[in-house]
């Protein structure tokens, strides 16, 4: 059960937090098409600042050291960068659809078509191969938190939900928890949230109001390219052992079925990330021997393949979409760039 | 009747100007790229810069190192015949992506619609053993079953659009990774389609050049047994290159599109759903059933687009897909935003593209970037394209200040030239400020975008 749930869950928190990157382009009504591409972006961008860290003393002898506070620093701090870059790289996309008023869709699938060609293109510059990974050790070794890490001794028993929280994870997931909650708060409890919200629904009336949309906008869009980028440097940390290789494996449109399957709402986006989570960690384990007592085992013996439960996300999403379609909480002014004269 | 017309004159210019602004400024930024990460890198160096930024804008004309280790320029067969090859599918997928447009739909399904496309032609090709058909029989029969598959496939996101009224660049996206996933699955189950002739390579399907052939008591295949599109001596004009005929039925597919869209009744009720779904419903055009069509049509030719490429007979198709789609569908995009939606420009901007490709490859064989600076080419010219209005906006105002300020000023960019002309002549002809000089463009451009932003979305 252990595995089970830490497997599910270092693929359901990224997923989690670049829907509600998703969410907040949208509820401020910009479509962000683009979040594959931001993730892709964002994962280079920490693994590269991850690289260029390992070069440095400090590091080196904190790692010799085993002083896991430095390296846990160290993780956040590729966090920041992939996220503050991420947003920089999602100004293309708020540049080109506020002020250009732009087509979002068009926009977004430049954004996907640009990150991947421009990382292949400097990790092959940088590495000479198509895959950028840590100069030295793994994501394992440097960044994992074990029981050992946190000064228990090998064979200490934690109990179920010590082992299953404290041991073999990274912190990186429970930042990003944290800040899924508090965003979520940000966005239905403040001030701020809620005229964010009105601008993806009534830009006319939030605008009559003295709100100024465009700045709503750009604000919704660039947080979004913030957890994008940082949700893509976790991807790559914690289930590509911290290696950029200029995809995701379509982890951002998984993200974006997320967030519509969780109705753009963050209550519903969190089970329905589990819930994928849950299937694509079952893809990616079917095969394994039944070493951890786990249910994947179990499904594996009723003979249904894996590619069902790797294609069952997207297929629920199109029937989700058919069958919610009259009572979707699509924000009603998304994709329409706001025109101050427009009535 | 005749200011109309003139009008749809300078429509037509701007636009090719507005394509031509997008590539040049695309090629700028690829050339900086080179030029930054030569400046920076310690075993790059501006000379290797410098042949990389010629290498991005002539690549086409390069014929590899002399003794010297100089680049040498001239005809390249090969060259020319594999851009020609490869633009085959490209042409395809920007003919689908833009009959889609037309009616007003955004076709992100291309590379879903490709997929299935290719599963079922290489089903046909390889399944049906070669000594049952003859081969032209063969090679048709799973060039149709291509189309068909694409056509079925682009058919589900435009019956959920029609009927459930559900964005269709969601159901498109949704679409294109259960094909991905489904074709996996195929491939995956059906392990005699998987080559082990050729035991260098894992993981790829025979190429149809192998017939399936009954041998010795048990079904095996056979290179030289099965189908591959015909030459018709395109081969001796470029010898060493992959170009076969396929070339020529993408061109006859665009004209056909082209009459389609242009001269039939059908053509004019697709475009009629996509310039306002609502007026055109109240005029007795069925919509529902418009915009299924039309997806089915844009799904034909992705799905034609993946037949013509793999039945060729020398290209391998990698089965375990179900992380990646293929980039061919997506380039679709780009060939028809250059071509702005016309069908018989989208042979030039498919060859214009496939030659950016062909680029890249020299630019990987020759010096130390990669052929991945095409790609980025590629995706500054999708971001111009979103908001080309602007561009066009930009040129109107440019010319107003122009014949303000008389003989003296310079044209925009030298390549543009040529169109400048007629557009001048038209421009006088023209009654003046039906588009105000604007000081700041982007300001002004609003109301244009929003009035073509239906046609776009």
């Amino acid at each position: 059960m252990t595995f089970l749930i830490q497997q599910t869950l270092l693929y359901a928190v990224p997923l989690m937090i670049v829907a509600l990157a998703g969410v907040f382009a949208e509820r401020s009504g910009i479509i962000n098409l683009a979040l594959e591409g931001i993730m892709i972006f964002g994962a280079f961008v920490g693994v590269l600042f991850i690289r260029i860290m390992q070069g440095m003393d400090v590091f080196q002898a904190a790692f010799a050291a085993k002083n896991w506070m430095a390296l846990q620093g160290m993780e956040l701090l590729a966090m920041a960068v992939a996220a503050l870059l991420g947003a920089v790289f999602s100004l293309l996309l708020s540049f080109a659809s506020v002020n250009l008023r732009a087509d979002q869709t068009i926009g977004g699938t430049a954004l996907n078509l640009m990150a991947p060609a421009l990382v292949l293109f400097l990790i092959r510059i940088i590495a000479n191969q198509n895959t950028l990974q840590m100069t030295e050790g793994d994501a394992a070794s440097w960044f994992m938190i074990k029981k050992t890490t946190l000064g228990f001794d090998r064979k200490a028993d934690l109990g179920f939900l010590g082992n299953t929280l404290l041991h073999q994870v990274y912190l990186a997931t429970y930042v990003c928890i944290i800040l899924f909650i508090v965003l979520s708060i940000l966005l239905y409890k403040t001030r701020f949230g809620l005229r964010l919200r009105s601008c993806g629904e009534n830009p006319q009336a939030a605008d009559s109001l003295g709100i100024n949309v465009y700045r709503m906008r750009y604000a919704g869009t660039t947080i979004s390219g913030a957890l994008a980028g940082m949700g893509g440097f976790v991807y790559a940390l914690t289930t590509a052992n911290c290696a950029s290789t200029g995809d995701v494996a379509g982890f951002g449109f998984l993200a974006l079925a997320v967030m519509i399957f969780g109705n753009w709402k963050p209550g519903n986006i969190a089970g329905a990330a589990i819930l994928f989570g849950l299937f694509k960690c079952v893809a990616a384990s079917y095969a394994s021997i039944d070493i951890n007592g786990d249910g994947v085992y179990m499904l594996a013996t009723l003979g249904i393949s894996s590619h069902v439960y790797r294609m069952l996300p997207y297929i629920i999403t199109l029937v989700v979409l058919a069958f919610t379609s009259k009572k979707s909480r699509v924000p009603k002014a998304e994709g329409i760039p706001y025109d101050k004269g427009q009535r | 009747m005749k200011e109309r017309h003139t009008l749809l004159e300078k429509e037509g210019t701007k636009s090719v100007l507005a394509s031509l602004i997008s590539i040049i400024i695309g090629l700028l930024v690829g050339s900086i790229l080179i030029l930054v990460v030569g400046a920076f890198s310690d075993n790059l160096g501006l000379g290797s810069a410098w042949e990389g930024i010629r290498l991005v804008f002539f690549g086409i004309f390069s014929t590899g190192r002399n003794a010297a280790g100089a680049l040498t320029w001239g005809f390249n067969p090969q060259s020319i015949g594999n851009m020609l090859f490869r633009a085959t599918p490209l042409i395809l997928t920007g003919l689908s992506v833009a009959v889609a447009f037309k009616t007003g739909l955004f076709n992100i399904g291309a590379p879903g619609q490709y997929l299935m496309g290719t599963l079922a032609t290489l089903a046909i090709a390889l399944g049906i053993p070669s000594t049952a058909l003859p081969g032209p029989l063969l090679w048709l029969l799973a060039f149709l079953g291509g189309i068909l598959a694409g056509a079925l496939w682009g058919c589900i996101p435009g019956l959920v659009k029609a009927f459930l009224n559900i964005n269709e660049v969601l159901a498109c996206i949704m679409t294109n990774w259960i094909a991905a996933n489904l074709v996996t699955w195929f491939f995956d189950v059906n392990k005699m389609f998987q080559n082990t002739v050729e035991n260098t390579k894992t993981s790829y399907i025979y190429k149809t050049a192998y017939g399936r052939t009954f041998v010795d008591g048990a079904w095996t295949y056979v290179d030289g047994n099965g189908v591959s599109t015909a030459k018709l001596g395109l081969d001796k004009l470029f010898p060493g290159s992959q170009v076969n005929a396929g070339i020529l039925i993408a061109i006859l597919f665009a004209i056909l599109v082209y009459i389609l869209m242009t001269k039939t009744t059908l053509g004019y009720e697709l475009k009629a759903c996509g310039a306002n779904r609502h007026a055109a419903r109240y005029a007795g055009v069925n919509d529902k059933r418009n915009i299924v069509l039309s997806m089915a049509i844009a799904g034909a030719l992705s799905g034609a687009g993946a037949a013509l490429y793999y039945l060729s007979g020398n290209t391998e198709f990698f089965w375990s897909t179900y992380q990646a789609l293929p980039a061919t569908g997506f380039n679709g995009i780009p060939v028809a935003l250059l071509a702005a939606n016309n069908p018989i420009a989208v042979i030039f901007t498919g060859i214009f593209m496939s030659m950016l490709n062909i680029v890249g490859l020299q630019l990987t064989k020759l010096t130390a970037y990669n052929e991945y600076i095409t790609d980025v080419i590629i995706s500054v010219i999708v971001y111009l394209s979103a908001f080309s209005l602007v561009i066009k906006m930009l040129l109107t105002s440019r010319r107003k200040h122009r014949e303000a300020a008389a003989p003296a000023a310079v044209p925009p960019a030298e390549p543009a030239a040529p169109p400048v002309e007629p557009a001048e002549s038209l421009t006088e002809s023209a009654p003046p400020a039906e588009m105000p000089p604007v000081e700041a463009p982007p300001a002004e451009a609003p109301d244009a975008a929003a009035e073509k932003g239906g046609e776009q979305a």
